[in-house]
């Protein structure tokens, strides 16, 4: 067999059998079951409570079951309950029991409209005393037109909504609606792509120190070329994070078919699966290895300079400034997907996988784009492997105090006849 | 045949390796001598092709040595170093892989080596969970398993108690007789006189002795002379001809510049007194090593 397979594989293996790969995939999928079954859970909190009941003191007597009436067409978890008691006692109540909110007084005002006053254990519960007030301000407008003898049909006219609707003049955009939905997963795709980006970019630089400060490296490269061996090693770990990313995209699909039904409103709104087209799972799946290979290419010939795995976190650190910069600028770009300098930067070899994401994410930008920035992301992957083989082939050799960049020089002067 | 034709290799302005020839041929176990920073490391490493030489050409058998003859080529580093978290079978058996050697084949020479170091208990073990000793055998190992036609083994011996010493000599001994080719460097010089007919010593990256064994020790001229008596031997000292005097509990050692001298010296030490002990002795590596090389050394 070809020594680059032996050492692909041996790389794949090795690491796919370690316990922290293991223990590391069985958390995401973990998260990943335990995020599909989140209505449930919550839900599950919740249905252990009855319906919250907020009292009424009804001054006027009337007010009461109109009121009551528009309250329930807007909230479910919370009823309405009459009260024949004074303030008092009904503070009594409410304060001796977890099952009232609060109380509220209806009374009318001096043009004989309703008014009401709401208090509440917490006044962070604005959705409640929102929908109160909404209840309120439905039933004071019946009352104030038949004061004003209005028609129901005129009283309708009144209330009507004025039509609004947003349309996008380039039919290429997004709906306003459509990007906001999909933002929530572009948004944790990014988070993805990064979080793999810099875990397996740095296990690449990390194992190739880790191969030279216990010095088997003189006898991996006495029995195969450094050049070889770097890209073996940087694709086995590739085909490690494919593995787990196939594993945990695998399992989200299976959970989100056997669930689909249970699996909408609140969280799941915002990640949009509606709108998600297959190419942006594609597209981050592509994006992940290109800048996989690009960062892990660095990685690997910085990871050759180190003597000591010490020094390898040291000489790493560029590696994750230059992808902190990146995540920040496509978080930015994520609200304002069609500013320039999201355009601009997505042709940056080191800011494409995300910030050409985004713009792939977001936008529908043609295809040729895409497949522009993914050239340009492949040129630079070839342009750093070549450099990068020669740096590594000299580095593996050097020993001594290395964390500065001058060893890059001393390493290439190694390879030299 | 190995052969090192005016070899140079120099790193920027430092010279590691200057012009240095050497013909080692097959089944022959070469030593190769110096201090530290000699140049034996990098000149094994240019053997290997790890490092390109500046000038001068180094071929095996004819070709220059690629990773194409890597199944050919044994190599014990002189840093030791395998993957501690690893089971030893896993990457001896994939460096042997690396090395083109079989699968099935790797493991079951792995079994023949273990039994043969009274170790065979280690195969499924860590190596982080073996003493550096048992490590260096297990690595010794990795360099033979794949019965390479040429072995390069950077200070095999060191670091290890001399049962061990002697349960590896005698391995690179059968390899030897199997008919592998042999390059070794070593700072023991004992090591080197015992198993090997040619040698080396580089000095500055220069080669400053070269060849046989016996031919080195009796071109080097100078003698060591031993004597035990119970008189008073200080004036021995002053006469031409000696080199050093040491005086010992019994007598002195005395370096000596031939066999003239020696006869001369017994003349006089004859109306001396009883002499219990005069012996003449062939100067040891150590001694020409130190000579050559400079007292500098270690």
């Amino acid at each position: 067999m070809n020594k680059f397979w032996i050492v692909f594989s041996y790389t794949y293996w090795t690491k796919l059998k370690s316990k922290s790969f293991i223990i590391t995939t069985a958390i995401m999928l973990g998260a990943i079951i335990l995020g599909a079954n989140l209505n449930q859970i919550i839900a599950s909190f919740d249905t252990d409570k009855g319906p919250e009941k907020i009292l009424v003191i009804d001054e006027t007597g009337q007010l009461y079951e109109p009121v009551k009436e528009q309250f329930k067409n807007m909230e479910e978890k919370t009823v309405l309950v009459k009260v024949e008691e004074k303030e008092d006692k009904v503070l009594e109540k409410v304060e001796g029991s977890e099952e009232y909110p609060g109380y509220l007084i209806l009374g009318l005002d001096e043009s004989g409209l309703p008014e009401a006053v709401y208090k509440s254990k917490s006044v962070a519960d604005f959705s409640t005393a929102g929908n109160i007030q909404a209840a309120l301000q439905s039933v004071r407008g019946m009352m104030a037109a038949s004061q004003l003898k209005l028609s129901p049909d005129q009283l309708q006219l009144l209330n009507s909504p004025a039509p609004f609707e947003n349309i996008a003049l380039s039919d290429k955009a997004k709906s306003e609606e459509e990007l906001n939905q999909t933002r929530g997963l572009v948004y944790i795709l990014l988070f993805v792509i990064y979080f793999t980006v810099i875990m397996y970019a740095s296990m690449v630089g990390m194992e190739i120190a880790t191969e030279k400060s216990s010095r088997i490296m003189e006898i991996l490269i006495s029995s195969t070329s450094p050049v070889q061996q770097m890209f073996a090693k940087i694709l086995g770990v590739a085909m490690l994070g494919l593995t787990q990313l196939i594993l945990m995209l695998g399992t989200g699909y299976f959970v989100i078919r056997s669930r689909l039904d249970s699996l909408q409103g609140g969280f799941f709104d915002f990640l949009g699966f509606e709108y998600t087209k297959t190419s942006t799972i594609v597209y981050a799946v592509i994006f992940f290895l290109l800048g996989y290979l690009l960062y892990a290419t660095l990685a690997a010939f910085l990871g050759s300079l180190a003597s000591r795995v010490e020094d390898a976190q040291q000489l790493m650190m560029p590696i994750q400034f230059l992808l902190m910069i990146a995540f920040f600028l496509a978080m930015a770009g994520l609200f304002n997907p069609e500013r320039g300098f999201v355009a601009l930067t997505s042709y940056i070899p080191f800011f494409t996988p995300m910030l050409m994401f985004v713009r792939i994410g977001m936008l529908d930008i043609p295809a040729w784009e895409a497949f522009l920035g993914i050239a340009v992301m492949l040129l630079a992957i070839i342009i750093l492997g070549i450099i990068g083989g020669r740096i590594y082939k000299g580095g593996v050799l050097m020993y001594g105090k290395s964390n500065s960049f001058k060893d890059i020089k001393k390493a290439l002067q190694l390879t030299k006849k | 045949m190995l052969n090192i034709e005016n070899v140079t290799k120099r790193f920027g302005h430092f010279t590691a390796v200057d012009d240095l020839s050497l013909q080692i041929p097959e089944q022959e176990m070469f030593g190769l001598l110096g201090a530290n920073g000699a140049g034996k490391t990098t000149t094994f490493r240019m053997i290997l092709g790890i490092l390109d030489e500046t000038e001068g050409h180094i071929n095996w058998n004819g070709k220059p040595i690629d990773y194409s003859a890597s199944r050919e080529i044994g190599y014990l580093p002189e840093e030791r170093g395998l993957y501690p978290k690893q089971k030893v079978k896993d990457q001896i058996v994939y460096l042997a892989r690396l090395r083109g050697m079989d699968k099935k084949e790797a493991e079951a020479e792995l079994v023949k080596w273990l039994e043969r170091f009274n170790v065979p208990e280690y195969m499924n073990k860590k190596v982080e969970e073996l003493s550096k000793g048992n490590q260096q055998k297990i690595q010794f190992i990795a360099s033979v398993l794949h019965k390479p036609k040429l072995l390069i083994l950077d200070e095999p011996f060191s670091g290890l108690d001399p049962v061990n010493v002697e349960l590896l000599k005698n391995a690179v001994q059968d390899i030897r007789d199997e008919g592998t080719t042999i390059v070794f460097s070593s700072h023991r010089m004992e090591h080197v006189e015992e198993l090997c007919e040619k040698l080396c010593i580089l000095h500055h990256g220069r080669p400053v002795v070269q060849g046989g064994l016996r031919e080195i020790k009796s071109s080097f001229g100078k003698k060591n002379l031993v004597i035990h008596g119970d008189f008073d031997m200080r004036d021995l000292a002053n006469e031409p001809g000696v080199i050093k005097f040491q005086p010992t509990a019994e007598g002195v050692r005395l370096q000596i510049d031939g066999e003239e001298t020696a006869g001369r010296l017994l003349q006089i030490v004859a109306g001396k007194g009883f002499i219990r002990k005069f012996e003449l002795e062939e100067p040891s590596l150590n001694d020409i090593f130190i000579e050559k090389v400079g007292s500098r050394y270690e």
